[in-house]
């Protein structure tokens, strides 16, 4: 049998230096590489032989990560970034060029919807956003140019859970792919490849590294995708003048995406991974599975908890785990170990509860972001969206009261004891 | 390129090279005959070197794999002559010819029995026999999933259960696994019964003439390194080459030291 997730989480990728042996995975802080000879520097540029070149193409510590990601997501291949939207600009970019289209559900975070909603149209690349429930919606915004699917794993701010089978069935009858944003979830909580999807990528910033010191991204190829067959994709079914005229379908039958990625879109988007940051995702890798377990076992005592006050300090919880929340049924058949340690829920208070809230509490930090091991928190209608009224933010899922919390790793009656804390200061308010 | 060999349609790969199917046979022409459950892009690599040194390049789909059409060929003796027709198609006299695993056996087989069409050999992770277990030939046909999980276990060194690729960001496991789901149902119980089923008696590889190769993995578990020092002793002056910490996959395992073998023994004058 081929090794189990926790094993790979530890190893995949990476076997002890032949120089030294050093267990750890050695940092390669290098800009390049020495040729051994002219020929085989010659092999190395006209991909007759693996290895290295240049660290904006390839690194082997990245290597590591690359190879790891693959490994735990069950693909074929994967290429490390500099940061989760550097691997969603990578990934379309690497399928699509000026006229292609997206359809993309309308739950998503906000850096990613910036991106398809304002900044890729200036290059012709549009998209057209759809209540990912609605099979029927993404269905009907299927043009000719159509060139991608485009979810969350978990939507935001409502954490609608992506019906990965069903979406990938109907982008795969339209000879579409399937990009996930697997953030949230981690391959320990899904592997969106298991269900259909045929591209992921992922803000390595967050769970991968969980230690919030760096900012990185990987897209990942399932390798399942036939894209020759689908007719849609001539970056990589047709003669690249940029790359020898190489057609990547002939050249990789799985890994055409990944070749063409690589040898177009690092070359020349140029938005590669420090090394450094590479050391340190996998040094974060190597744990990701306890530090998951943990963080999906405190949200559950801290979502149990909330849920309790439902009706008093606490307007509502919004987590799949709660049988109220309308993807309940499909988050346990697709996240059966739980679905997210990022989630929101409404004080009873609008506004000014919010802000008494967060700033009484002594354990969550106040910040843009999730998924580190410490605990974070943020309310959206004084920081991200203040300049919103509240007819508009409601409008657009939040409530004047909404606190996202992402659930660390400290003791989760500590955690609920600040909890405490926050909402008898905003009950005040 | 796209060509028509006995009258169906197949794909040719070239090394990433343009080739004028009229002038194939101006430059030494190498043939790459890949595996069970496989396709052309098992050889990237090393096609890919010998296309940009001097050489014609063919590695095709065999017919019903990767994009070559028809029914997958039911025997290693209906695979050599596919080769051959292969060969007159684009009217080339002479080729050497390399295989690997099954492919390893039409290449032996064309070796034996169309010895002018053949100017060297070899064979890459090969026995004779090639025996299949009855566990992989049943998954093969019920269940295949469950016999490319088989293959993948038993086709990669422990080292290459971690990875650890020389080419960046692949995992070689995850690409195996897509590459034989790629093929069509049906195929690889056809493959394995075509390995598990050829015989030919160790007495008439005597006959060949031309140069052979044979390049073992040390730690190959499909075709064990014993097996190809027995296949060495058959062939009079064949050489082997043994490649170490490699498993049966051994073009993706150890894709330089399986180019460095070819260069020395197809290159060399």
């Amino acid at each position: 049998m081929s090794y189990k997730f926790d094993t790979l989480s530890l190893h995949a990728g990476q076997v002890p230096d032949s120089q030294y042996g050093a267990r750890a995975q050695p940092i390669y802080l290098t800009s390049s590489f020495v040729f051994k000879d002219a020929e085989q520097a010659a092999s190395l540029f006209n991909m007759e032989r693996g290895g290295h070149v240049y660290s904006r193409i390839s690194n082997p510590t990245n290597a590591v990560f690359e190879e790891r990601m693959a490994a735990l997501e069950g693909g074929v291949g994967g290429i490390a970034v500099a940061s989760g939207q550097a691997a969603m600009h990578l990934a379309i970019t690497t399928l699509m060029g000026a006229g292609g289209h997206i359809v993309a559900s309308r739950s998503l975070y906000g850096g990613s919807h910036n991106l398809l909603e304002y900044t890729l149209p200036r290059f012709g690349i549009t998209t057209t956003f759809v209540d990912p429930r609605d099979i029927d919606a993404w269905k009907n915004a299927i043009r000719p140019e159509t060139r991608l699917f485009f979810g969350e794993t978990l939507g935001n701010p409502g954490l609608d859970v992506l019906d990965i089978p069903r979406v990938a069935a109907l982008a795969h009858e339209h000879g579409l792919p399937l990009l996930v944003d697997s953030t949230f979830t981690t391959p320990w909580l899904l592997k969106p490849f298991d269900h259909g999807a045929d591209l992921v990528f992922h803000s390595a910033t967050k769970f991968l590294s969980g230690h919030g010191t760096v900012i990185g991204g990987v897209v990942v190829d399932s390798g399942a995708f036939d894209w020759s067959a689908s007719g849609k994709f001539p970056t990589l079914a047709e003669p690249y003048h940029g790359f020898h005229d190489m057609v990547f379908t002939e050249e990789s039958t799985v890994a055409a995406f990944l070749l063409r990625a690589r040898r177009e879109g690092l070359r020349d988007f140029g938005a590669c991974l420090s090394p450094l940051s590479a050391f340190q995702i996998l040094q974060g890798l190597e744990t990701l599975p306890l530090r998951m377990a943990r963080h999906i076992d405190n949200t559950r005592k801290v979502v149990a908890h909330l849920a309790s006050l439902v009706g008093g300090a606490v307007q509502a919880v919004v987590h799949p785990d709660l049988p109220e929340h309308p993807d309940h049924e499909l988050a346990k058949r697709l996240l059966p170990r739980g679905s997210s340690s990022v989630f929101t829920f409404n004080l009873s208070g609008g506004r000014p509860a919010g802000r008494k809230f967060i700033e009484a509490l002594k354990v969550f930090s106040h910040l843009a972001n999730v998924g580190d091991a410490k605990s974070l928190v943020i309310h959206p209608a004084s920081t991200t969206h203040f300049r919103m009224s509240d007819e508009a933010l409601v409008a657009a899922g939040i409530h004047p009261g909404t606190i996202r919390l992402s659930v660390g790793l400290e003791d989760p009656d500590d955690l609920i004891e600040d909890l405490n804390r926050g909402l008898a200061a905003a009950a005040r308010a | 390129m796209d060509i028509k060999v006995s009258g169906q349609s197949a794909y040719v790969y070239n090394g990433g090279k343009k080739l004028d199917i009229s002038t194939v046979d101006r430059q030494p022409v190498v043939v790459f005959i890949h595996g069970a459950q496989q396709d052309h892009s098992c050889w990237s690599l090393q096609s890919r070197w010998f296309a940009h040194h001097g050489f014609s390049v063919l590695v095709p789909d065999l017919p019903g794999h990767g994009r070559s059409a028809g029914d997958p060929l039911p025997s290693v003796e209906a695979l050599a002559e596919w080769i051959v027709a292969l060969l007159d198609t684009l009217g080339v006299d002479q080729a050497t010819l390399i295989g690997h695993s099954m492919g390893s056996l039409v290449a032996l087989e064309v070796a034996v029995r169309f010895p002018e069409r053949v100017s060297k050999t070899v064979l890459i992770g090969s026995s004779l026999p090639m025996p299949v277990s009855q566990a992989l030939l049943d998954a093969a046909r019920d269940d295949e999933p469950k016999a490319a999980e088989m293959i993948n276990t038993w086709s990669y060194s422990a080292s290459g259960q971690i990875g650890g690729n020389t080419v960046p960001g692949l995992w070689l496991l995850g690409m195996n696994r897509r590459l034989m789901e790629r093929q069509k149902p049906g195929v690889f119980h056809v493959d394995m019964n075509a390995c598990n089923a050829y015989v030919r008696a160790p007495d008439s590889l005597s006959s060949i003439a031309a140069p052979l190769l044979i390049v073992a993995g040390s730690q190959d578990r499909m075709t064990s390194p014993k097996a190809a020092k027995a296949l060495l002793g058959f062939i009079p002056g064949a050489r082997l080459v043994s490649i170490d910490g490699s498993g049966h996959a051994l073009m993706a395992e150890r894709p330089d030291a399986v180019l460095d073998a070819l260069r020395n023994f197809v290159a060399a004058a």
